[in-house]
């Protein structure tokens, strides 16, 4: 089988979106360590980076169900995928501008259906799939999660009470690094598996693999790559929001903040749920904030995370139909769809450069913040 | 329709044990080694009192050999976490 320009283009827009679910996510690893000054910011990202590279090769059971089990590859083409992976680069950088940590898997998801509802009908979408293993674990997860450590900050405050305040916070700050590396390990496990899984899907679409074939090492490769690459870029906005914003973090939440994430991530990735690792992170933080008093939290960010949550799916699903109508008219449609996608692009970034936020600020909390006040 | 509840059972119930007794091994490792530490952070170690138990009430002996073993333990739970999800 030939491969075509639209598959190499495919593939291309595949790879930038998960260079954007990078930097979109570096800060579920990352967010609590250089809050509480375990890890310098550049040094936080870097081992971020490597670690999400290695977890790409670890397992592919989530790349599976992607690649499977939400939509049905026998009525859809490459030129759908495309539009889907185009809604889902959009809302991620959306969202990044203001700060949000939505969840990539979500927008990706979203897209995808969206993009296929138009393009081949209600009928091509495996909602059972959807529902059973997308949708219900992105309820629990971060429910989840959030028990986890709220549970476990409690009970990491109370052993620890009778213990050297400094011995205290420097293990604890070395636990933080240990298990930020972990949850780093377990975000390239599960979220480049997701775009292993789309790039499958596309190959599988055009013939070049059978149908219910794993990814190539190559795409494995890559994929693991553009992850790492994007992690190491830093997607800064959403670091603060979530090391800063969220509530004070002392170093025994963000240790069991970041175990947390850490176990529910690799146990669901283990067993093929493609979690929101956004989703189960942000869910940890918040418990493990609320474990020193609700009132520790600024609930109102919660409240704005929520709000983008419920939002994604329909909001990635609604711009994955758009494209796809767009893209369904022929090949210039298409590249009207890429122009599109890459102002839109450019657009985001030249407006994120008036309130930059960088590793040299990230720490610094603002009176008003930029991307929330847009947000808002 | 059919949802896999027995498989997101075990996700959280794995997930909930595992996090849990990991964090609880690290927290009694550092009470271990805070009876180490004999006097106070930023005091020279001839001025201050000889103190031979903590808050803990462990040796600095017993503190170490609790912290070493504790850190043993959650290290194996990581490991063995790892191996797991790689093999």
């Amino acid at each position: 089988m030939e491969i075509s320009v639209i598959i190499v283009v495919v593939i291309v827009t595949a790879l930038a979106f998960d260079f954007t679910n990078g930097f979109h996510d570096t800060a579920n690893a990352v967010a609590t360590s250089i809050a509480t000054g375990a890890l310098k910011p550049r040094t936080a990202v870097l081992i971020a980076g490597v670690l999400n590279l290695v977890g790409a090769f670890l397992s592919v059971q989530v790349a599976k169900t992607i690649s499977s089990g939400l939509v049905d590859d026998a009525k859809i083409t490459p030129t759908v995928i495309f539009a889907g992976l185009v809604a889902a680069i959009v809302w991620n950088l959306l969202t990044w501008l203001v700060g949000l940590p939505s969840s990539s898997s979500h927008a990706l998801i979203g897209g995808l259906i969206g993009a296929t509802w138009v393009a081949a009908g209600a009928d091509a979408i495996k909602f059972a799939g959807l529902v059973g293993k997308v949708l219900l674990p992105a309820v629990l997860a971060p429910i989840i999660a959030g028990l986890i450590a709220l549970i476990a900050t409690h009970l990491a405050y109370r052993i620890t009470a009778r213990g050297a305040q400094r011995t205290v916070t420097k293990g604890f700050k070395l636990g933080q690094i240990v298990s930020a590396s972990m949850v780093a390990l377990a975000h390239g496990t599960n979220d480049a598996q997701k775009t292993m899984g789309i790039i499958t899907l596309t190959l599988i679409t055009a013939g070049a693999l059978p149908a219910d074939a794993g990814p190539p090492f190559w795409v494995i490769l890559s994929s693991g790559l553009a992850i790492a690459l994007g992690t190491y870029a830093g997607g800064w906005r959403i670091i603060q929001t979530l090391g800063m914003r969220v509530s004070a973090i002392e170093t025994p939440q963000g240790f069991a903040a970041g175990t947390s994430t850490a176990t529910v991530i690799l146990t669901s990735s283990h067993l093929g749920f493609p979690l929101s690792t956004t989703q189960v992170a942000t869910g940890s933080i918040f418990g493990a904030a609320a474990a020193r008093g609700a009132g520790t939290v600024r609930w109102g960010i919660g409240g704005q995370v929520a709000f983008a949550w419920l939002l994604t799916l329909p909001a990635a699903a609604a711009f994955g139909a758009v494209a796809a109508a767009m893209a369904a008219t022929g090949p210039v449609g298409t590249i009207i769809v890429a122009l599109v996608l890459v102002g839109v692009a450019g657009g985001i970034y030249g407006a994120s450069r008036r309130h930059p936020v960088t590793a040299d600020n990230v720490n610094d909390l603002p009176a008003r913040s930029p991307q929330v006040d847009l947000a808002a | 329709m059919t949802i896999n509840w027995g498989a997101l059972g075990v996700v959280a119930a794995v997930s909930l044990v595992v996090g849990m007794l990991v964090v609880v091994l690290v927290s009694l490792a550092l009470v271990g080694l805070s009876a180490r530490e004999t006097h106070p952070p930023g005091e020279p170690a001839h001025e201050a009192p000889v103190i031979t138990r903590t808050g803990s009430g462990l040796s600095p002996a017993a503190g170490t050999v609790m912290a070493a073993v504790c850190l043993f333990g959650a290290a194996t739970i990581v490991v063995y976490g790892l191996y797991l999800l790689a093999f």
